[in-house]
């Protein structure tokens, strides 16, 4: 399984495990990410998609006993080894997570939270870097003129594409979201999946999502997960018009899940 | 299954109602009771002396209580520098630092355990390590038997407000590259904010009005003090002395300065309520 199965992997897990205390849930996943491109993460509740892109940015590590084994090559560097340092890790690898978490500030603010601990930048310079982040995360001709309104009144999907712009801000090179327009009316989810078609032309996106038509549409390749397991992974035409395996077939036409 | 009667039923839902409605109101005219003797025992003994002048000498009518007032202000700022800080960063190790470790466990008992400890024993405990050491009742002595008694309360509600604060909000802030402790200042604590703000002025309320940690730390004074290496001019020690005294004029101050720190008590308590009521985010 050396071989990649992607053109142009941005990131390659080679046997991945992961544990919650004793209990397994990821077992040997190998899978590779394409640069600039979205990978989609479907799969039945519980199968262990969301778990999975967690340990790309090492985010499980602020709760006691959870532990990944494997590899995970970001560039060819194993961001799972010990040595890795979580804040740069972080900065490289942004996540969307599945409902908005805009921090109890300023819409302004939220945007330049990152910003702010990346570099230390001139208010004119912050200025910009929060605009073209709002702009390039859909948000700006809604927001524009109430910057210092507390971010926490804007409606959900506005929200959601609050923390996009805040995530891009620090112009990550990965992207994950974690099933992020589960909490977000239809509008707003139409508004969200043209901004990842937008999106992947700068970055490498991966995203989790129960929503099938949503993988269908907005994704190049994808992975259909089951038990903890990548069952199938490919490109995204072929997993919804020739699926290979019969778990991907039943899962994709409706059959369980 | 025999069914019971209706007029039964009605009877002891009346019978409880009446209970509960008479333990309140029992509870309610008691606290009137004793709001109404302080307000007008207090009211008669409060005017512009009382104020802005020195306690008169023992049987002669006349001064005030500035001092007092004063220095209660005095020892209870000392007593929140201390207190707070202390507080809210013993809060926050066993919140986010500590989490579920033994340690913690062990510090938020500890917490409950001061905090239930009786005032008087907080007292002794600092006369014993400071007062006598230093050879004398101080004002920074009464200030810090008062931050040991806010401590624990502090902490607690520091804790408890951090728990509200949702995880994916920590999640959050980490995955945009954030170190912990600038995860904690910029973004947990200002969601917790006005429930620490509520706790902070709970407990600087609680404080000023104890008298027994004072008694063996502070002790009073009838002068103008504001050295706080010497015995210190307060309210509550002042009520305590003034009311057992045989002299009317002092007993009518001590009603005065009983309605000063109900006042003050009270404002402070609708206060934090207030900032209780605060949205996350203010303004």
């Amino acid at each position: 399984m050396n071989d990649s199965l992607v053109p142009n992997p941005k990131i390659s897990v080679r046997r991945l495990n992961f544990y919650y205390g004793s209990q397994q849930a990821l077992k040997d996943n190998n899978l590779d990410i394409a640069e600039k491109a979205v990978t989609a993460i479907i799969g039945p509740s519980g199968c262990g998609k969301s778990t999975h892109i967690r340990c790309y940015n090492r985010i499980y590590e602020m709760y006691k006993g959870q532990v990944a084994t494997g590899e995970i090559l970001l560039d060819g560097e194993n961001i799972l080894d010990p040595s890795v340092d979580l804040i740069r890790l972080r900065m490289r690898v942004g996540m969307i997570f599945q409902r908005p978490t805009p921090f109890p500030m300023s819409i302004f603010d939220n945007v330049a939270y990152g910003l702010r601990l990346k570099a230390k930048l001139s208010r004119s310079e912050l200025e910009a870097r929060v605009e073209k982040a709002l702009r390039d995360a859909a948000l700006w001709d809604e927001v524009a003129d109430k910057l210092y309104e507390p971010g926490t009144h804007l409606s959900g999907g506005q929200q959601q594409r609050l923390c996009i712009a805040r995530a891009i801000a620090v112009e990550p090179e990965v992207i994950l979201m974690d099933e992020p327009a589960s909490a977000i009316d239809p509008v707003g989810t139409a508004k969200i999946e043209d901004l990842i078609f937008s999106l992947k032309n700068n970055y490498t996106i991966v995203i989790v999502t129960h929503n099938m038509q949503q993988a269908a549409r907005v994704s190049d390749y994808t992975a259909f997960f089951y038990n903890g397991e990548v069952v199938e992974f490919g490109r995204t035409t072929d997993i919804f018009t020739r699926p290979q395996k019969k778990e991907t077939e039943d899962y994709i036409t409706g059959r369980f899940g | 299954m025999k069914e019971r009667s209706i007029t039964t039923r009605k009877a002891v839902n009346g019978v409880v109602t009446a209970a509960a409605g008479a333990a309140a109101v029992f509870g309610l005219a008691m606290l009137l009771w004793i709001l109404g003797v302080v307000i007008l025992r207090g009211i008669a003994a409060i005017d512009w002396s009382f104020f802005t002048q020195l306690p008169s000498p023992p049987g002669e009518s006349g001064g005030g209580v500035a001092n007092a007032i004063v220095g209660t202000f005095i020892i209870t700022v000392v007593a929140a520098i201390i207190g707070v800080p202390l507080g809210v960063l013993a809060g926050t190790y066993v919140a986010e630092f500590g989490r579920d470790s033994r340690f913690a466990s062990a510090i938020r008992f500890c917490a409950n355990t001061l905090m239930g400890a009786p005032s008087i024993v907080v007292g002794v405990f600092v006369y014993t390590f400071m007062v006598v050491p230093m050879g004398r009742f101080s004002g920074i002595a009464g200030s810090v038997a008062l931050a040991i008694i806010m401590l624990p309360i502090v902490a607690r509600t520091t804790e408890d407000m951090l728990r509200l604060v949702p995880n994916s909000l920590r999640e959050s802030a980490l995955a945009l590259g954030a170190p912990e402790h600038n995860m904690i200042v910029q973004v947990v604590f200002r969601a917790a904010r006005s429930g620490m703000l509520t706790g902070i002025m709970l407990a600087v309320a609680r404080v000023s009005g104890e008298t027994a940690p004072l008694l063996f730390t502070t002790l009073n004074s009838p002068y103008w003090t504001v050295a706080l290496d010497k015995p210190m001019a307060n309210l509550t020690v002042t009520i305590f002395n003034y009311a057992m005294s045989p002299y009317t004029d002092w007993q009518a101050k001590a009603w005065g300065a009983s309605l000063l720190i109900t006042a003050t008590v009270l404002i402070m308590n609708l206060a934090a309520r207030a900032a209780a009521r605060e949205r996350r985010f203010g303004s």
